[in-house]
């Protein structure tokens, strides 16, 4: 494995759920022993359904929401019993992008101020410094100095989250967790920020996280890739081994369901039939055997383990496609 | 590179609308101009009043309403209407000094319990209950009597009544914000709790208090009255509206015009205050907001 | 004039909302036609107008909007100029409508199976309890458990669920058209696939055709067979689904086009440079002419008509002539 940035290792957070005091204690399993090991200078993308616990993997990664039990190692340190200055330290390198434009910057407060608080609480830097640092990252993202005395409700949703990513690299990062960046934009204004996000991470070394449920953008934007279902990673691999040769047959079907924009492109109609289940009783055995064409009584009984199928590429499946 | 789209300054539309909303409602017109003569009459009111509210004079003492004295003058000789034009401006302290300490104290303990949830949320929300238990009324009186009457001690307690229906606001709203992307954007970048509650959830509660404190500025006179009318307020000779509502009791048959005139008067400012308020409150709704 | 579409045909619709802000001019002629049986997408960005026409058509629009002018011919009526009594006969009967987010359309204090028992008692003028046997088998139709379903509420119900009964009320009156606004934006993938498989095995079962409204070019491919191009409230581009993704002639289809990623795709995104005009102040002439890498003079002072190009390929672009001949290098 080449030099690694971050390193999931059984990773678990689990939600409360409240019933009465006299029912039983139940979770709904989000993230449920999830493995994994994002290469330094890579594009790391986390594909799932509702459900899937993508989300609330990315916010552990960041300890945004605390996670119940596992390790995170980042750079080497493990990261999940830090404190205090720290703690501090670590946050600084790992940043986030969220998904929703219009509720991701304080509508109160001044882009300016923004995307220059980061470096208050870290940097002991004058007014100046700030500026010009604001100034310099505002003109990587493709925006003008003048942006930043305006308030965020005057820019498109495009233009947000640019001034969003400009706030996540201002502190000069290594990690940056993408979660679904681009899903509230039009197309075109998503071609334009992919870009920017490529552009950028090659210039600046970046390490990302990129979190969707589209896999067109996954094969467009990531490196590596992890299917997850249900809270677990069910195949993790190269982007080009996991789109051309999918393992899982969640993956397939995942695949199969995506529409083409091409109508020369026919296929056979493959429908993944049935509901994704539950979180806080997911079903017994492997997960997917309820829906899955080859499950037979192991599937049902017997949960897989992800294991390394081929070399690199890992599988959770007894018997992998 | 993407030009930048025409800034539309939504603020300045946002403005202009509520202007307009707030010509098309009459009653909201009244209750402006109400409010604004208030203010008015506060803020000039040693030039307006003929003479020395304090001063007594027994030779002119119950006279009706004349040229001289338009109001009349109570059983001390003292001119009514220069008491009243005094009187707004002790209304007018109280108001403000209330609204500033009740509304401070029910943001921060709202965003407080809203912010960290838990054990703390419970803690402050079931203080916040206590005081909401009683009658705020009687509570004033309580505290009142408790502290001694006085001017300050009026403020003091009405605030201590007041606070709980902010507190409940920021909470609901602190609880709103901060879930938020926004939020968690700064806990990412580093920021700490006391920074993100008071630099960042707190600037988002302001604007609903703000709001009920103007809904609330009729009852917040309404109580000082109440407690001056019991001799629990300002003492005398500080004229005060509901003091000289309670002075002129002896004197309401032959010389009713000692409690009436500061009674009209509480009437229109709390009138002022109400419509002003249901009109703020309509023009925020945003269903109406067309 | 002789009309475009057999089933439906739209010709200069004009709606305008009267905001504090200005008059947002959405809809500044649109055109949009199709046949009994057909399926049509409806493509374009925030703010293009499809959904506005869809509730034009439906005669939903209310204030602040309000429709300017235009004519929709819908199976040999004039919609716009029946009274809203006779509308009503139309509406939810003989054209149906499917919307984005099914939770927020469905009531969510009335059981499932009394919702689309309303919807068949209008039409048939029969109290709502008699409906039920039909009601169960419309639940089978689009594959739910009637016992577990009827006696549901909306909460109870998935995404992918609730717009199954979304289907089936819409389709209960066997309505000639049906119109589905993004009917799975809101939906996971493989519940999207389900959805769209159904809503393509009951077309063909009942016979109606489908306006599908969306912003995902792969749901086009998949599904429809015309496409109309939509822009800032204009048609710009209509024609079938595989000439429109082949040979696309405006330059917005092709920009659109060129920045929809896909899986298996090696080239760069390309972005179509500036943004989506404000429709309160439209650029003048053909509204996409900021934008356009080919615009000419012309483009400025004039907005181009919707002509036919070629044999059933249709575009608003002065690059293709004034009368409709195809210029040489276009």
């Amino acid at each position: 494995m080449p030099d690694t940035l971050i390193k999931i290792e059984n990773l678990k957070t689990y939600f409360p759920v409240k019933k009465s005091i006299f029912s039983k204690k139940l979770f709904v399993r989000a993230v449920d022993d999830v493995t994994m090991e994002i290469p330094r200078g890579s594009t790391f993308a986390v594909v799932g359904e509702s459900g899937s616990g993508k989300t609330t993997l990315a916010r552990s990664v960041l300890r945004l929401i605390e996670p119940t039990s596992g390790k995170i190692f980042f750079d080497g340190s493990e990261i999940l019993k830090l404190k205090g200055k720290d703690l501090l330290d670590v946050r600084r390198k790992m940043q986030i992008v969220f998904q929703d434009p219009y509720n991701s910057l304080h509508p109160r407060k001044l882009i300016k101020n923004i995307i220059g608080e980061g470096m208050k609480i870290h940097f002991k830097i004058t007014e100046s410094e700030i500026k010009d640092k604001i100034s310099a990252v505002l003109k990587e993202v493709g925006l003008r100095d003048e942006h930043m005395f305006r308030y965020p409700h005057e820019f498109s949703g495009g233009q947000r989250q640019r001034i969003a990513f400009a706030r996540a690299i201002v502190l000069k990062p290594k990690f940056i967790v993408l979660d679904e960046p681009t899903s509230a934009l039009d197309v075109s204004v998503q071609a334009m920020v992919l870009k920017m996000l490529k552009d950028i991470r090659s210039q600046e070394g970046l390490t990302y996280m990129f979190i969707t449920h589209n896999l067109s953008l996954v094969d467009y934007i990531a490196d590596r890739v992890a299917v997850m279902y249900v809270g677990e990673v069910v195949e993790m691999g190269e982007k080009n081994t996991v789109f051309n040769h999918p393992s899982h047959p969640y993956t397939d079907l995942l695949m199969a369901s995506n529409p083409i924009p091409d109508p020369k492109f026919q296929r056979e109609k493959r429908l993944l039939k049935g509901e994704i289940p539950s979180s806080i009783n997911p079903p017994s055995g492997c997960r997917f055997h309820n829906r899955c064409p080859h499950a037979d009584q192991k599937c049902a009984s017997q949960a897989p383990e992800l294991s390394e199928h081929k070399p690199g590429h890992f599988v959770r499946c007894h018997y992998p496609l | 590179m993407e030009k930048t789209a025409k800034v539309s300054r939504p603020f300045m539309d946002d403005l202009k609308h509520t202007a307009f909303l707030w010509r098309r409602s009459r009653l909201t017109m009244i209750g402006s101009v109400i409010i604004v003569i208030f203010l008015l009459i506060a803020a000039f009111a040693p030039l307006i009043a003929p003479y020395d509210p304090i001063e007594q004079n027994l030779s002119i003492k119950l006279q009706s309403p004349s040229w001289q004295h338009l109001f009349g003058t109570d059983q001390f000789g003292r001119d009514i209407f220069s008491r009243v034009i005094s009187g707004s401006r002790t209304a007018l302290w109280i108001i403000f000094l209330v609204s500033v300490i009740s509304g401070s104290i029910g943001i921060i303990i709202g965003v407080t319990a809203g912010y960290f949830g838990g054990i703390v949320d419970e803690v402050l929300m079931r203080i916040t209950d206590m005081f909401l238990a009683f009658p705020s009324l009687v509570l004033a009186m309580a505290f009142a009597a408790m502290l001694g009457p006085n001017l300050t001690n009026t403020i003091i307690a009405i605030s201590i009544v007041s606070w709980t229906t902010y507190a409940r606001l920021s909470r609901a709203e602190a609880i709103k914000v901060k879930s938020q992307p926004y939020i968690e954007a700064i806990k990412a970048a580093g920021g700490g709790n006391l920074r993100i509650m008071f630099l960042h959830v707190l600037p988002m509660c302001i604007s609903p208090v703000l709001v009920q404190l103007t809904l609330r500025m009729g009852t917040i006179i309404l109580t000082a009255a109440s407690l001056g009318f019991l001799g629990l307020g300002v003492q005398p000779p500080t004229p005060e509206w509901g003091a000289m509502v309670s002075d002129g009791r002896n004197f309401l048959i032959d010389q009713w015009w000692i409690s009436t005139f500061p009674g009209i008067f509480i009437a229109f400012v709390v009138l002022g205050f109400n419509l002003l308020g249901d009109g703020i409150r309509d023009m925020l709704d945003p269903r109406l907001r067309r | 004039m002789e009309l475009r579409g057999k089933l439906l045909d739209v010709s200069g619709l004009k709606v305008s909302f009267y905001t504090y802000r200005g008059v947002i001019k959405a809809l500044d002629g649109v055109e949009l036609w199709m046949d009994s049986g057909e399926r049509l997408g409806v493509v374009g960005e925030t703010g293009c107008g499809k959904s506005v026409t869809s509730l034009a058509v439906m005669r939903l629009i209310e204030q602040p909007g309000e429709i300017q002018a235009g004519k929709v011919i819908f199976n040999g009526k004039s919609l716009l100029e029946l009274s809203e009594e006779e509308m009503n006969g139309v509406r939810g009967i003989e054209m149906s409508m499917i919307f984005q987010e099914p939770r927020s359309s469905l009531n969510p204090v009335m059981k499932v199976g009394y919702q689309i028992g309303e919807a068949i008692a209008k039409s048939k003028k029969m109290p709502i309890k008699k409906t039920y046997p039909e009601v169960r088998e419309i639940l089978k139709l689009v594959g739910l458990d009637p016992e577990r379903v009827m006696n549901s509420y909306p909460h109870e119900l998935s995404g992918g669920m609730s717009q199954r009964v979304m289907i089936g009320m819409g389709l209960a009156t066997h309505p000639k058209l049906l119109i589905a606004d993004e009917p799975t934006s809101a939906l996971d993938v493989t519940i999207q696939a389900q959805i769209l498989e159904l809503l393509d095995e009951l077309a063909r079962k009942m016979g109606n055709a489908v306006m599908l409204i969306t912003h995902d070019m792969g749901v086009v491919a998949e599904f429809c067979d015309k496409v109309m191009v939509m822009y800032a409230g204009n048609s710009v581009e209509y024609a079938s689904t595989f000439e429109l993704f082949e040979r696309p002639l405006h330059p917005y289809t092709g920009g659109l086009l060129l920045a929809v990623p896909r899986v298996g795709r090696t080239d760069e995104l390309k972005a179509i440079k500036g943004t989506v005009p404000d429709l309160v102040d439209p650029p003048s002439g053909c509204r996409f002419h900021p934008r356009c890498p080919r615009v000419m003079e012309i483009c400025k002072e004039n907005r181009p008509p919707l002509l036919q190009v070629e044999p059933g390929h249709f575009v608003a672009c002065y690059l293709y002539g004034n009368k409709g001949e195809v210029k040489e290098n276009a």
